[in-house]
């Protein structure tokens, strides 16, 4: 329909008498990324929790694809095609990584009681699974319990089940915290890698150089509203972005 | 085997089916449930009416009564199901003593006094009593055996792991929350029912009290201390509260205070229950884990 995969429009939200996001609009074309930024507690996560269908917005609108999507539950959006990752990780714990993968893989299955009712546990599903793995770096622990695993190997199988459900917009969430340097080089070309395949990427992102480096374009968000958007030239010599973030200390030790 | 031995192995069996139904709420989908013997409760009560006003037979009732249950299931989880964990268990305490409640004081289902007559179950002409009586039970706890392994296999069953795990993740993945958990809610009540409607038949007389909240604690007991969400742990907690209480019989007034101190015990130092860990899909994992530490190079 358009050029753009996503469009946001005055997007607000209350919890109570806080507006956690306040009147932000911004579009994402076809396989862009884009850098949604700004300090803690800027309404970055709660954009995402909106967008991906876990809260419903106090007002505005979202367009998915030229269709309207606000206010629909999570698992819809999930198969419109919209794949999230976590900022608090969110593994199930008690199966192992490739269950975790498939779990994602199964998402065309839920919402038919005939298709629900066929096996998981098929030489195809553990193949695909296992693909996915390795895309990631994944695939030595497929068999271990997802409880077991550290942080970053958790921040991978976020990505990897997001990726399962074979989405045209990804919303990254802080991937790359607690991640060593060389990992962060190979989530890095993992995700240009997804992009050229034809997905759109939405990423949150607290490490400046790894956001500045791998974003189109960037918003940035402070106190729930939308400070700047740019290029990352554009907007890191914005004066009003410097003040409000990268004047604040942040900067240094992110450089 | 005596008569004594079939009828403490029937009771077993049917506790184990009615508990299966337990082990995939609980155990597989993780929504407690406090008022499992409420639907153990409808299923008897349906067949009872059906059999001894209907003047239906045992096998022309059977669908009947696995359909009431199956609706009263719906129509309890439908908003019990919204709730989570503390809220949920207080929920379905509730259905449980508004169960009871009704099964007490409505004249038709015999109040008080409760439902007697109910006839022995018939096979081609042959009356079912003792022995071919257990196998009719044992021939059901096979089939809800099958169908709970089926269900672990199938996409609903992953889906209601999922959510049980981690349900906002398990939602951004496609899984509808409602939906998993009214699956599996609606399936477990159905397995109590079956598990209601033997008990029928195999008492000839049923009343409000054997329905009550003691009986779902005792159900949640067999679950949790079997190992929760493993596929023999229904059936190896029946026979363990089931054999218990006939070995130390002359303890039989303590029963309620040992299984809270057993679920106390458990939850201490065997979280899992007894198979906790070792289902069939986890012993292969602790069998590769091994392979590989013994190879080396592991890091865990």
């Amino acid at each position: 329909m358009t050029d753009k995969i996503l469009s946001v429009k005055d997007l607000s939200i209350n919890f109570g008498g806080l507006k956690a996001v306040d009147n932000v609009s911004f579009d994402i074309d076809r396989q862009e990324i884009l850098g949604l930024l700004g300090p803690n507690g800027a309404g970055k996560t709660t954009c995402f929790n909106m967008i991906s269908g876990v809260y419903k917005p106090t007002s505005g609108e979202i367009w998915l694809n030229g269709k309207r999507t606000d206010g629909l539950p999570a698992h819809q959006m999930a198969s419109l095609g919209v794949g999230r990752t976590f900022q608090v990780v969110k593994p199930f714990s008690g199966l192992t990584v490739e269950e975790n993968v498939i779990v994602s893989l199964g998402m065309p299955n839920y919402n038919s009681f005939t298709r629900s009712c066929r096996f998981w546990h098929t030489k195809a599903n553990i193949t695909a699974a296992n693909d996915i793995l390795k895309t990631v770096g994944l695939e030595k622990e497929a068999s271990t319990k997802a409880g077991l695993l550290p942080l970053g190997n958790l921040r991978k199988l976020e990505i990897a089940r997001a990726l399962a459900l074979k989405p045209t917009l990804l919303l990254l969430d802080e991937c790359f915290s607690g991640l060593r340097h060389e990992e962060i080089k190979v989530i890095e070309d993992l995700i240009r890698k997804i992009r050229e395949q034809g997905v759109s990427i939405l990423l949150i992102e607290h490490n400046m150089r790894v956001a500045m480096g791998l974003s189109d374009r960037v918003v940035v968000l402070d106190h729930g509203r939308k400070l700047a958007e740019g290029t990352p030239e554009q907007v890191s010599s914005d004066p009003a972005v410097i003040e409000a973030y990268l004047g604040k200390g942040e900067s240094t030790d992110a450089a | 085997m005596s008569i004594y031995m079939i009828n403490v192995a029937t009771q077993i069996i049917i506790q184990a089916i009615a508990a299966c139904g337990l082990n995939i709420i609980v155990g597989h989908a993780g929504q407690i449930s406090l008022g499992h013997a409420a639907f153990v409760g409808i299923g008897a009560y349906s067949n009872a009416m059906l059999t001894t006003v209907g003047g239906l037979t045992f096998w022309q009732a059977m669908p009947i009564s696995l359909l009431i249950v199956g609706l009263v299931g719906l129509l309890c989880g439908l908003p019990s199901l919204r709730v989570r964990e503390d809220f949920l268990a207080i929920t379905t305490i509730g259905i449980n003593f508004i169960v009871v409640a009704i099964f007490q004081y409505t004249p038709a289902l015999g109040g008080a006094l409760g439902i007697g007559g109910i006839p022995n179950v018939e096979l081609f002409g042959f009356v079912l009593k003792a022995r071919p009586f257990f196998w009719l039970c044992f021939s059901c706890l096979v089939l809800v055996l099958a169908i709970s392994l089926f269900f672990t296999k199938s996409w609903l069953g992953l889906s209601c792991f999922a959510i049980r795990e981690e349900e906002t993740a398990a939602s951004s993945m496609g899984v509808s929350p409602v939906r998993a958990k009214l699956s599996a809610f609606v399936l477990g009540t159905l397995m109590a029912g079956l598990a209601g409607i033997l008990y029928a038949h195999y008492m000839k007389f049923i009343s409000a009290d054997s329905f009550s909240f003691p009986f779902s604690v005792t159900l949640l007991s067999i679950t949790v201390v079997g190992g929760l969400g493993t596929f023999w742990g229904p059936v190896v907690g029946a026979v363990v509260l089931g054999i218990l209480p006939e070995v130390f019989r002359p303890l039989v007034d303590y029963r309620m205070f040992l299984y809270a101190a057993l679920l106390l015990m458990m939850i201490r130092f065997l979280p899992g229950g007894l198979l906790g860990g070792s289902d069939l899909l986890s012993v292969k994992n602790l069998r590769k884990r091994k392979a590989s530490a013994t190879k080396g190079g592991d890091k865990s």
